[in-house]
């Protein structure tokens, strides 16, 4: 790894796969994934299947896309399971005044979180994964607490039940939701000054300071982002639960949402960032657990094959250093 | 009550404990690791002076229960709180080596599962086997992590993030998701759990032991000194003809070991090995060893810093107990502001000294 | 004082990287006890020549043999075993650990098994002072200062034994008093038999301190001559590959001295400038049209005072005025605005966002301008960074090239690209040529003569003499956070600069060795 050292010489397949790039390699890894799947598996290239995994994908996904902008500016958000969780407590006891306020608050509370964590990352200079620690930590306490002292509480509005059940047509409303925020997502960092300065942050702040670059209100705007789509994802899983599970809903969320960021290409460093990428690596973890599931292997075998595959990946799309 | 995972909330584990801390080599802007290439330097003073917060929290943090409730200043009271931290001790041992190298150990909680199960499966042949089997699953768990990231040169978070995956998979796996129970042949096994000396837990006196040893390795001995410059500047500690490839494997594999052990010593205790044990326990261990004062970026701080952290962490937490009212929920809450307030205070105190140097 | 048999012999070393050759078939030869001079151009060659001879890189062709035995090191550790130890011009030390401790570092003296912290220090002490080092072995290393750092790693490089001893840039960061006590070390070392490898660009102190030097250009041998034999012209020539007459007209793509912008008033005014301990009151006008040069040693203040101007790190007291206009810039934000540029020394750490291909790069101070309704206009884009790609000749496979592929000169000029499109008023340098190869070196030095020619004013920071004589209007030259002196017209000249540098006048001559 240190920069003395002379390259070692990476094997022929390694150089195909990064011939690719990163994203070209987790298509790749996908499509074989789905190909096999459709040969092994009974019952997987259905319709109804299809839709099951993208069903099971959008809150994920959600998650991911937020994830995949803190991680491009070089930090990492392990807040983002307790966000939900806050999200549908918020929801759950502000139900009764209305979808129009209770939505909003609860996306409200979830940007707030965000910026909490975005001010101390970037104006007092604690690093990310100490800060999102302490919120995660706080902030599943806080969920418990909105939630009425730790009780379940249940929603019965049926807007709010259509988020995660509903359907426009044959989509489901969660999915389409997830579309639009994907296409949302990928014309905020292609198009815009915005995307620009994200991975400029990430990859070199210093530089991206003296060219003029709002480097400090970048990185707080990436949390703010990562709160309200964890938010989102939050309302969705409580619709899809019909209540507010304040200890179930987004555990473990960071980790997956890590992992499709991982190993869809985007640097842990920071400075390179694929929405498209974080697209694939979702679908991959979430065809990996659909699969087996219907393979009837046992859950832990899954998870053993999921860090696999987060191995490798990361292994295959190191920078090479001269 | 035994120190509980407090992140991981009470639901069944069945989901994969929430993803963790991570210190990528970052040149980002979201505080990762400081970029090595000119970091700003921190003298000495600076790191004392963390740590002497921590003591100094620790000191009023005391002098608060012992006023306030009656049975905190009680020897009872105190050896519970040792005697429930001592495992997590262990832990964050391990951890604040790993951490001293500037990389991560997001696997500990994991591993300490696949050891305890480990050593509950082979209790059958005695406490020998059980107690040599179990650090053995810790040890080679570690260094596995420790030669993924030195040979593969994947990022320590990335690759003890993945073991903490595999891990638990693999625990609940073998296990069908049930616990395993510790045999009678394995009476040795129960008494480190469950006995004590001279009326003191051997847990703690297990945690002192290593602690005391980890002390001494990490000042007296060559390994020791590794182990720091390895944190201090990886690339320099290699030009200057170190070994770096070597004092990290077995950094790793240690940290393992230790959490090996607490997995064991917590087998013990229960009477049996459970593959949801030591959830979030990573994140507890982590925050023990930030707020005793050890850098993430490596190479500063130590072991009598983890220790502060954890009798602070785990006094607080007693506190919580004793004054009753507080919900579980609001001590997380607690819990986070106070992680996040003493954090800020560090980093504060830290750039003030650097300007000072 | 050298013995003509030689201690480590090189021949035929050849090494490439990715496609590029650094070296093609290098010889060297050291003998005992000499101290042997590498010199050449940025780019030439040398820090791949040291990096084999230490063991950091392993060689693609040639042999080496150490006191007569071939010797193939696989990693730095094996070249420090056998005796061959580098200085570097980075500090390759730990900050956080003890004098002692690094000294020590990988062979701590133990007593029964443990480290023997008592006897580390008292032997570290004794050895700092046989060197005449004034230095406490429980100090953190970090807490010294660079120079004192600078040490420490020599004497580490003698605890260790070393037969060979290479230093690399030794005297960048030292101060007059320092240089002296370096001077004194090495004369020391020397007689020991000690054989040392002494890389500069300083012709003073090459010619003050070394018997032979070796001179490399474009990764290939030139040659290898005594230095009293060989007058400093005919060095220069060796090292650029250029006649003797055509260095009359200057070395630089300055193109020899520039005439003063007389009677215009002054662009930017700087006075007093002060923050901390680095900027204790300086003082400097730029014109328009004019290239202001601002000479001094490490730590005198240049990029300090280029920052303060900026807004990168703002002054605590002091003004600044441009176009008559009272300034006080904060952030780069209110430079920028004002029409300020800044080209960071630091490419690789200040500069280039390495992931981010050369039309990001180019245009990314200017994305404000670009943007239209929240969007960024790619079409107004394209037509920026294909301008100034063909102006400033950027070579690159494309706009879409990652910026990191690129050469240092290129990468360059994709920086002063990005604040050239800007339409700056004030253009302030630092080091701009820095780590490039010679051919992009005068392009951008005759760039930057062109772009002063179309009114813009520059402040030019540098610390290579002939680019500050040759490009310069007027040198103001900085020494401790200060001003010391200007020099105008006839007035700029090496010699000039360094004594100014040196001594804060012209008067006095530079440190020389007692024989």
């Amino acid at each position: 790894m240190s920069a003395t050292a002379a390259a070692r010489p990476r094997p022929a397949i390694g150089r195909w796969w990064s011939a690719l790039g990163p994203t070209g390699g987790a298509l790749v890894a996908l499509i074989v994934l789905v190909a096999a799947n459709s040969i092994f598996t009974p019952n997987f290239a259905t319709a109804g299947n299809f839709w099951n995994v993208l069903l099971q994908l959008s809150v994920t996904l959600l998650v991911s896309v937020g994830m995949t902008f803190v991680i491009a500016t070089g930090g990492v958000d392990l807040a983002v399971g307790s966000v939900m969780a806050i999200s549908a407590a918020v929801a759950a006891v502000t139900v009764d005044q209305g979808l129009w306020i209770a939505i909003p608050l609860a996306l409200a509370a979830g940007m707030a979180v965000g910026l909490l964590n975005g001010a101390f990352v970037s104006y007092f200079k604690v690093q990310a994964i100490v800060v999102t620690l302490a919120t995660l930590l706080a902030g599943r306490g806080m969920a418990q607490v909105i939630n009425r002292d730790g009780a379940l509480l249940t929603i019965e509005d049926p807007g709010f039940l259509a988020l995660g059940r509903g359907h426009v047509g044959p989509l489901p409303v969660q999915v389409l939701i997830a579309a639009v925020v994907v296409a949302l997502a990928v014309f905020l960092l292609r198009s815009t000054p915005f995307g620009r300065y994200v991975l400029a942050a990430g990859g070199n702040p210093a530089a991206a300071r003296l060219a003029g670059v709002p480097v400090n209100r970048t990185v707080v705007s990436v949390y703010v982002l990562s709160g309200l789509l964890a938010g989102m994802a939050g309302l969705i899983e409580a619709s899809r639960l019909g209540a507010s599970a304040a200890a179930k809903i987004g555990q473990g969320a960071e980790l997956d949402a890590i992992a499709a960021v991982v190993v869809g290409g985007t640097l842990l460093s920071g400075g390179r960032a694929t929405l498209l990428g974080t697209v694939v690596g979702a679908l991959i973890m979430q065809v990996i657990a659909t699969s087996f599931n219907m393979l009837l292997i046992p859950y832990s075998w899954s998870l053993a094959f999921k860090a696999l595959i987060i191995l490798v990946a990361v292994y295959l799309q190191r920078p090479r250093r001269v | 009550m035994e120190h509980q995972g407090q992140i991981g909330g009470s639901g069944p584990a069945l989901a994969v404990p929430p993803g963790a801390a991570g210190t990528p080599p970052t040149h980002g802007a979201g505080g990762g690791v400081p970029v090595p290439r000119a970091p700003a330097f921190r003298s000495k003073a600076a790191s004392m002076l963390q740590r002497q917060g921590a003591v100094v929290a620790l000191i009023i943090v005391c002098i608060f229960g012992a006023i306030r409730y009656e049975p905190f200043a009680t020897p009872e009271n105190l050896l519970n709180v040792l005697r429930q931290n001592s495992m997590l001790g262990l832990v964050a041992l391990g951890m604040t080596m790993v951490i001293l190298t500037g990389g991560i150990d997001l696997s500990v909680g994991s591993v300490l599962a696949v050891a305890g199960i480990t050593t509950a499966w082979l209790s059958p042949q005695g406490t020998a086997v059980a107690l040599l089997g179990g650090l053995a699953a810790g040890a080679v768990l570690g260094a596995l992590n420790g030669v993924l990231i030195t040979r593969a040169g994947i990022q320590p978070f990335i690759v003890t993030l993945a073991m903490m995956i595999a891990a638990r998979g693999a625990a609940l796996g073998a296990t069908d998701e049930n616990s395993v129970h510790v045999d009678r042949a394995a009476k040795g096994i129960m008494w480190l759990g469950r006995g004590k000396v001279v009326g003191i837990p051997v847990p703690v006196l297990l945690a002192a032991l290593a602690f005391l040893a980890g002390w001494v390795v990490l000042r007296y001995t060559r390994f020791g000194r590794y182990v720091y410059a390895a944190g201090d500047h990886q690339d320099a500690a290699r030009l200057l003809g170190l070994k770096v490839d070597r004092v990290l494997i077995a950094t790793y594999a240690i940290s393992g070991a230790l959490a090996g052990l607490a997995g064991i010593v917590l087998a013990g205790r229960l009477g049996a090995g459970q593959p949801v044990a030591g959830n979030g326990w990573e994140l507890d261990a982590i925050a023990a060893v930030v707020v005793g004062g050890t850098l993430l970026s490596g190479g500063q701080g130590g072991v009598g810093a983890t220790v502060v952290g954890v009798l602070l962490l785990g006094i607080i937490f007693n506190l919580f107990n004793l004054e009753g009212t507080i919900t579980p929920w609001w001590q997380g809450v607690l819990r986070g502001i106070f992680l996040l307030g003493v954090v800020v205070v560090q980093s504060r105190l830290q750039r003030r000294a650097a300007k000072a140097a | 004082m050298s013995t003509p048999d030689p201690i480590l012999r090189m021949e035929g070393i050849t090494k490439r990287f990715a496609g590029a050759t650094a070296l093609d078939g290098v010889d060297f030869e050291l003998r005992r006890g000499e101290v042997h001079a590498l010199v050449g151009e940025n780019g030439a060659g040398k820090s791949t020549l040291i990096k084999i001879m230490t063991g950091a890189y392993r060689r693609d062709g040639g042999q080496v043999w150490l006191e007569g035995e071939p010797v193939d090191f696989r990693t730095p550790a094996d070249a420090q075993a056998a005796g061959v130890i580098a200085v570097h011009q980075e500090i390759h030390l730990l900050a956080y650990r003890t004098v002692a401790e690094n000294v020590y570092l990988g062979r701590e003296p133990r007593r029964w098994g443990l480290v023997d912290w008592g006897r580390m220090n008292t032997d570290t002490g004794a050895l700092l002072q046989r060197l005449g080092l004034a230095i406490d072995p429980a100090a953190t290393l970090g807490a010294l200062s660079t120079a004192q750092q600078q040490m420490v790693a020599i004497a580490r490089g003698v605890s260790l034994g070393a037969k060979v001893l290479v230093l690399d840039e030794p005297t960048s960061s030292l101060a007059e008093r320092e240089v002296a006590i370096l001077y004194t070390l090495i004369r020391q070392l020397q007689a020991e038999g000690t054989a040392i490898v002494y890389i500069s660009h300083r012709f003073d102190e090459l010619y003050t301190v070394c018997d032979r030097v070796t001179v490399l250009r474009d990764g290939k041998l030139v040659g290898t001559r005594h230095l009293r034999e060989l007058e400093r012209l005919d060095l220069v020539c060796l090292m650029l590959g250029k006649p003797r007459e055509a260095l009359r007209e200057g070395t630089t793509g300055f193109g020899g001295h520039q005439a003063e912008a007389e009677g215009t008033a002054p662009l930017l005014r700087a006075e007093g400038l002060r923050r901390g301990q680095k900027l204790r009151g300086v003082s400097l006008d730029v014109r328009k049209g004019e290239i202001l040069g601002v000479a001094g040693l490490l730590g005198s203040g240049r990029t300090e005072t280029a920052r303060a101007i900026f807004g990168a790190d703002p002054a605590q007291e002091g003004t600044i005025q441009l176009d008559g206009k009272r300034l006080d810039p904060r952030t780069p934000d209110d430079a920028i605005a004002a029409g300020i540029a800044f080209v960071s020394e630091d490419r690789k750490g200040e500069g280039i966002i390495p992931e981010l291909s050369v039309r990001e790069n180019l245009t990314l101070a200017a994305l404000p301008t670009l943007t239209r309704a929240g969007i960024v206009d790619r079409a107004r884009q394209r037509e920026i960074v294909d301008r100034f790609m063909s102006r400033l000749g950027i070579k690159a496979t494309s706009a879409d090239q990652k910026i990191r592929e690129l050469s240092g000169g290129n990468q360059q000029k994709v920086l002063l690209a990005r604040w050239l499109c800007m339409n700056p008023a004030l253009l302030i340098l630092d080091e701009p040529t820095r780590g490039i190869d010679i051919g992009a070196k005068a392009e951008i030095q005759s760039l930057i003569n062109e772009l002063a020619g179309t009114g813009l004013g520059v402040l030019m920071i540098s610390s290579e003499l002939e680019e500050l004589v040759e490009g310069s209007s007027r040198v103001v030259v900085l020494r401790d956070g200060q001003n010391v002196a200007e020099l105008r017209g006839d007035a700029i000249s090496q010699q000039s600069i360094i004594h100014a540098m040196a001594e804060g006048s012209a008067a006095a001559a530079p440190a020389t060795l007692e024989a």
